[in-house]
């Protein structure tokens, strides 16, 4: 038996999936795709101040110029006379944080309340999947809907609604995850070992569910805009702020007649979920191990 | 067998008393270890053969307190297992130890060698750094790796390598005892038996006490000074190796030796082979009395009646649980 022995197929199919795991998402032309898009909205974000520095909610010129009519208004103007192009880089920086912020929330509580129920099991886990069901009995949207109405619509309780309604199925999926890990022999060594039961949570089953746990994140993050946009279309988002949701709802209106003003923010927040689905599905194949080989 | 001069020799390292498993499921309650007592001296290796499905590993589980014994009493070292919370035994972990069957499924593939070795040292709080990385070269030294090995992941090593891996880290603590499950039943033979003499000069030198589960009889006659052959959550019969293999007494034990093709002697001094009958009873249900009785070639009414007791036959070491065996010929 030498080092040198040549390494069994099978070993090298479960190498660390973190191990060229950029690299692996590089040769997907989708992830790619998803990753290009995904930086744009995110430079869009970025740059919204240095090149729109004045409030996208300004009237700052003539209502209803159709895109391309004006160059000074790439995208035209509203009905009250509002830079349309202003108002997506603005609110690409609103449905990026919203996305992101609700999203860490929802995986928290989700990573945390799959992880306890799945490996303590028992009466922790009676309890929390209990709740869970609960939480998964109401739809999601329409719970949002009631949080945002019942506190004031702000982009913090936008956020929290979110995250509130937003992290049971990825509790279940952590949990199946963590059950599956919690009779394997990694956990049993470890508790042979003596690891207390946090460190062994931390240190060796949640790094080794991550993978699914980092795919459904990229989609969360892509519903998380969704859910955004549908709020602030329906008039539930913080009036103070610009988001593509209330520009496509104020669109709405003059839809028939000018659609562009509706179709622009339509088309971002298109742009953005598509971005991150496609990450996500890359992100899915690259992480999976059976899927390297090819 | 090697004693260690703190602990008179007589006094068990490991003294399991009636230990029962349950298991409840949808279907029924599983006996899966049905009052089973045994004990290990220091430096001895207590090898426990059945069929599978016979509870053997549930047995070793429940001594590691993987699984909760329903009853019975586990002593460690004059320490009592049994009854302490899971945070009351993580310091007592240190002198009870496990190698698996699958070398592969209980090292985490995401740490090198030398962070698996490492992390036992580190949470019990043994040494500092620059004191646990040369543990984790000596440890290595020790069964066969090269220092480099340390910076490797699990997945670049072989099944045997593995293994050896899997055995450095049971040894990181300096325990007294370990509980072998299997942990050469997924190797190639000719890995098997470098493994097996891994595990008996790592005794020799180290003086730690086997628990070696395995159902291959070969594999325990190479390692086990005493053998416990166990039959439905049962100990059937319990004997020094030698003594087991002279005069196996229980018919079951019997059965399993006719099992095992012997080609070094002629055939016509072959004892002729009982062959058993059918399966293993179910562990839902086990038969009442003697719960070998449904396959037993003897049994006798008195066997589906009353279950036999463990008892010395002859020599205090060799005890078996059968109604029979006085009557039942030698040979």
């Amino acid at each position: 038996m030498s080092l040198a022995e040549p390494l069994a197929a099978a070993a090298t199919a479960q190498r660390p999936a973190r191990r060229g795991l950029s690299a692996r998402l590089l040769r997907k032309p989708s992830a790619v795709a998803g990753l290009v898009l995904l930086s744009a909205i995110l430079a869009m974000a970025a740059l919204a101040d240095v090149v729109y520095p004045l409030d996208p909610l300004d009237m700052v010129g003539t209502p209803f110029l159709w895109p391309g009519a004006d160059p000074d208004f790439p995208l035209g103007t509203d009905m009250m006379g509002r830079d349309i192009a202003s108002g997506v880089f603005h609110g690409a920086r609103v449905s990026l944080l919203i996305g992101a912020v609700a999203t860490l929330m929802s995986l928290v509580i989700g990573v945390g309340v799959g992880a306890v129920a799945g490996f303590f099991r028992g009466r922790a886990d009676h309890l929390l999947m209990h709740v869970t069901e609960l939480f998964q009995t109401i739809p999601p949207f329409l719970f949002a809907i009631v949080i945002v109405a019942i506190l004031q619509p702000t982009m913090t309780t936008v956020v929290v609604a979110i995250g509130l309604t937003s992290w049971p199925s990825l509790a279940r999926l952590v949990r199946a995850e963590v059950l599956r890990l919690r009779d394997g022999e990694m956990v049993q060594a470890s508790i042979v070992l003596g690891l207390s039961d946090a460190r062994i949570i931390l240190t060796h089953v949640l790094p080794n569910v991550m993978a699914p746990i980092v795919v459904s994140a990229s989609i969360m993050v892509a519903s998380a805009i969704l859910t955004e946009s549908s709020l602030a279309f329906l008039g539930l988002g913080d009036p103070n702020i610009v988001s593509w949701g209330s520009m496509v709802g104020a669109g709405r209106e003059v839809l028939r007649t000018d659609w562009y003003v509706a179709t622009v923010p339509g088309l971002a927040i298109v742009a953005a979920v598509l971005a991150l689905n496609l990450l996500g599905d890359g992100l899915n194949d690259a992480l999976d191990p059976r899927q390297n080989r090819r | 067998m090697p004693v260690s001069p703190d602990q008179p020799p007589d006094q068990p390292l490991l003294a399991v008393e009636d230990l029962v498993v349950r298991y409840d499921t949808p279907h029924g309650v599983v006996h899966a270890v049905d009052g089973v007592s045994l004990t290990v001296g220091p430096g001895e290796t207590f090898g426990l053969v059945g069929e599978s499905g016979c509870g053997k590993s549930t047995l070793g589980r429940a001594i590691l307190r993987l699984i909760e014994p329903a009853s019975g009493r586990i002593h460690l070292d004059g320490e009592e297992l049994s009854g302490k919370s899971r945070a009351a035994l993580r310091p007592i972990r240190r002198k009870i130890q496990m190698v698996f069957q699958d070398p592969f499924g209980s090292l985490d593939p995401r740490w090198t060698v030398g962070q698996l070795l490492a992390e036992p040292l580190h949470v019990h709080g043994v040494g500092r750094r620059s004191e646990r990385r040369e543990r984790v070269a000596d440890l290595l030294a020790r069964v066969g790796l090269p220092t480099d090995a340390a910076q490797r992941h699990p997945h670049e090593f072989s099944g045997g390598q593995r293994q050896r891996i899997g055995i450095a880290r049971a040894l990181a603590l300096s325990p007294k005892l370990v509980v072998c499950d299997e942990p050469v039943s997924a190797l190639d033979v000719s890995v098997q038996a470098q493994i097996l003499n891994l595990l008996a000069d790592l005794q020799r030198d180290l003086g730690v006490a086997f628990l070696f589960i395995s159902h291959d009889l070969s594999v325990v006659e190479h390692i086990a000074d005493r053998v416990g052959v166990m039959y439905l959550g049962r100990i059937v019969e319990t004997a020094p190796r030698a003594a087991l293999w002279r005069r196996p007494l229980h018919p079951y034990t019997r059965a399993l030796f006719d099992a095992v093709p012997d080609l070094d002697r002629p055939a016509a001094e072959r004892r002729k082979p009982v062959a058993l009958k059918g399966d293993m009873p179910s562990a839902f249900a086990p038969p009442g009395g003697c719960r070998f009785h449904t396959r037993c070639p003897l049994a006798v009414a008195r066997c589906r009646e009353e279950s036999p007791p463990l008892r010395a036959i002859g020599d205090a070491d060799h005890q078996v649980a059968c109604h029979l065996v006085d009557a039942a010929p030698s040979n």
